[in-house]
């Protein structure tokens, strides 16, 4: 040996697996996937990236990124037209059940009892008493075959029916020149739309889908469908309806998906 | 107003593709997260619809300038298509002139011209799928909701295409890349391929 690096490990104290340290752990050696091994060591580095290098999430980018994004409130706002109606289908196209959608997975929707639900009403409304569930079935159901359109890029066709939004408001006196209308999920979940939008024609209580009560992954006793919004902005198992002028900050915009999110 | 638009065609495509792996509409194809713009959905939205503003006021702004000053006219027009075959052939075979930079030869026309196009259609698609209600007429124009998903991915293929043929033929030719970032090619005064043409001294 001519020369060793005396920071280096000698040799002989450098243990060489002893053949029976593999024999005794086969079958832990076996179960690491090297797949999986590799898969984590990838994340690890997209998490190195969105730690430091993601220049999307750095305050001063995202400041004016929002800003941006609630200039285009206002554009969506002003290019929607309250009497343009969005394209209906026949019943053949209907998907049946519809597609299941929330923050969380179909199996952790914690379904509504009835026997205690009661609608509940707060805001700029004269008469704030709540709903039962028959009173709502009591009302004139308006049905319709629209498009339902996911923020992320899917879409299917879904027969909705209902009580008219614009209806029940104006029944419950409603302060129909009010800006916002937020709607309560039976969850942690809360979507606002703007009052244009909820007096749209095809905005309604959806208490039906295709014909039958709603079932519970998708909204059962009562959820928001409206033809004009994206489908976040329609939200299910409502308990709670509030009018108001204080801009509500949605489940969705919190994380910084955009408010009018109008189709 | 070519860099401000090469700038927000980048911001366009990088968010494009991370909103597109969201929903992909082919199975085998997600863009990697290091290519992309944004670290989720909402921030490739948020790029996204900021890159349409300046997109659109700068394509604008092109489009009306290039009309008004004849810019277009004198540059794109006219295209022979006997001379767009004769170029293509040469092109291809490496024995293409590139003299005077001032004129655009036949290839450049129908490549110029073709992804100003394709950049409207693109507006048009992307349009359809942001205000389907609204301009419900241009999601028929596609053949329906994910007709225009899908003509909007194409147009950014395209488009993809074009920036990677047009960067590498001007990495070949030099002299271009100067006079893009200076305003346009230094022409002498006897330069006898002018003709007396004045020389643009506009960016492109």
């Amino acid at each position: 040996m001519a020369f060793r690096n005396p920071f280096a490990p000698r040799r002989s104290s450098v243990t060489t697996p002893d053949k029976s340290l593999i024999v005794e752990n086969r079958k832990l050696i076996e179960t690491i996937d090297r797949r999986k091994v590799l898969r984590g060591t990838f994340s690890l580095g997209a998490l190195s990236l969105l730690a430091g290098c993601d220049i999307s999430n750095r305050g001063a980018v995202q400041s004016v990124l929002r800003t941006v994004s609630d200039f285009n409130d206002g554009v969506q706002a002003a290019l929607f037209n309250p009497k343009k109606l969005a394209p209906t289908f026949s019943p053949d196209l209907v998907v049946k059940p519809p597609r299941f959608n929330a923050y969380y997975e179909i199996d952790e929707v914690k379904p509504v009892d009835v026997s205690t639900w009661k609608l509940e009403l707060s805001g700029l409304i004269q008469d704030k008493r709540p709903w039962t569930l028959d009173q709502i079935y009591a009302l004139p159901e308006q049905e319709e075959i629209i498009r339902h359109i996911c923020v992320e890029g899917w879409d299917y066709i879904g027969q909705w029916s209902g009580p008219n939004l614009k209806d029940f408001l104006t029944r419950i006196g409603a302060d129909l020149s009010a800006k916002y209308i937020a709607f309560y999920g039976n969850d942690d979940y809360m979507e606002s739309i703007d009052m244009a939008s909820a007096l749209h024609p095809q905005t309604i209580l959806a208490t039906k889908y295709a014909g039958e009560p709603i079932t519970d992954p998708y909204g059962f006793p009562l959820r928001l469908r409206t033809a004009v919004k994206l489908g976040y902005k329609n939200p299910k198992w409502i308990r709670a309806i509030e009018v108001t002028n204080t801009y509500p900050l949605g489940f969705w915009e919190k994380q910084g998906f955009n408010w009018f999110a109008g189709l | 107003m070519h860099w401000t638009n090469a700038i927000a065609m980048i911001v366009m495509i990088g968010s494009g593709w991370k909103i597109y792996n969201d929903e992909v509409i082919f199975g085998f194809l997600h863009f990697p997260q290091e290519i992309v713009l944004g670290i989720w959905a909402q921030h490739a939205l948020q790029w996204h619809f900021f890159g349409m503003w300046i997109l659109v006021f700068n394509g604008l702004f092109y489009l009306a300038y290039g009309i008004a000053t004849g810019r277009f006219a004198r540059l794109f027009f006219p295209i022979r298509p006997r001379e767009v075959v004769a170029e293509m052939v040469a092109a291809l075979t490496f024995r293409l002139k590139h003299a005077d930079l001032t004129h655009y030869n036949a290839v450049q026309k129908v490549l110029y011209v073709g992804v100003i196009g394709i950049i409207i259609v693109q507006v048009v698609s992307g349009l359809a799928i942001w205000k389907p209600v609204q301009f419900s007429f241009l999601v028929s124009l596609f053949g329906g909701f994910q007709g225009a998903r899908l003509a909007h991915f194409l147009g950014m293929a395209a488009i993809v295409g074009f920036m990677v043929v047009h960067v590498a033929l001007a990495l070949l030719v030099p002299r271009t890349i100067l006079a893009m970032l200076t305003g346009g090619p230094r022409v002498p005064a006897e330069d006898p391929h002018s003709e007396g043409a004045p020389a643009p001294t506009t960016t492109h």
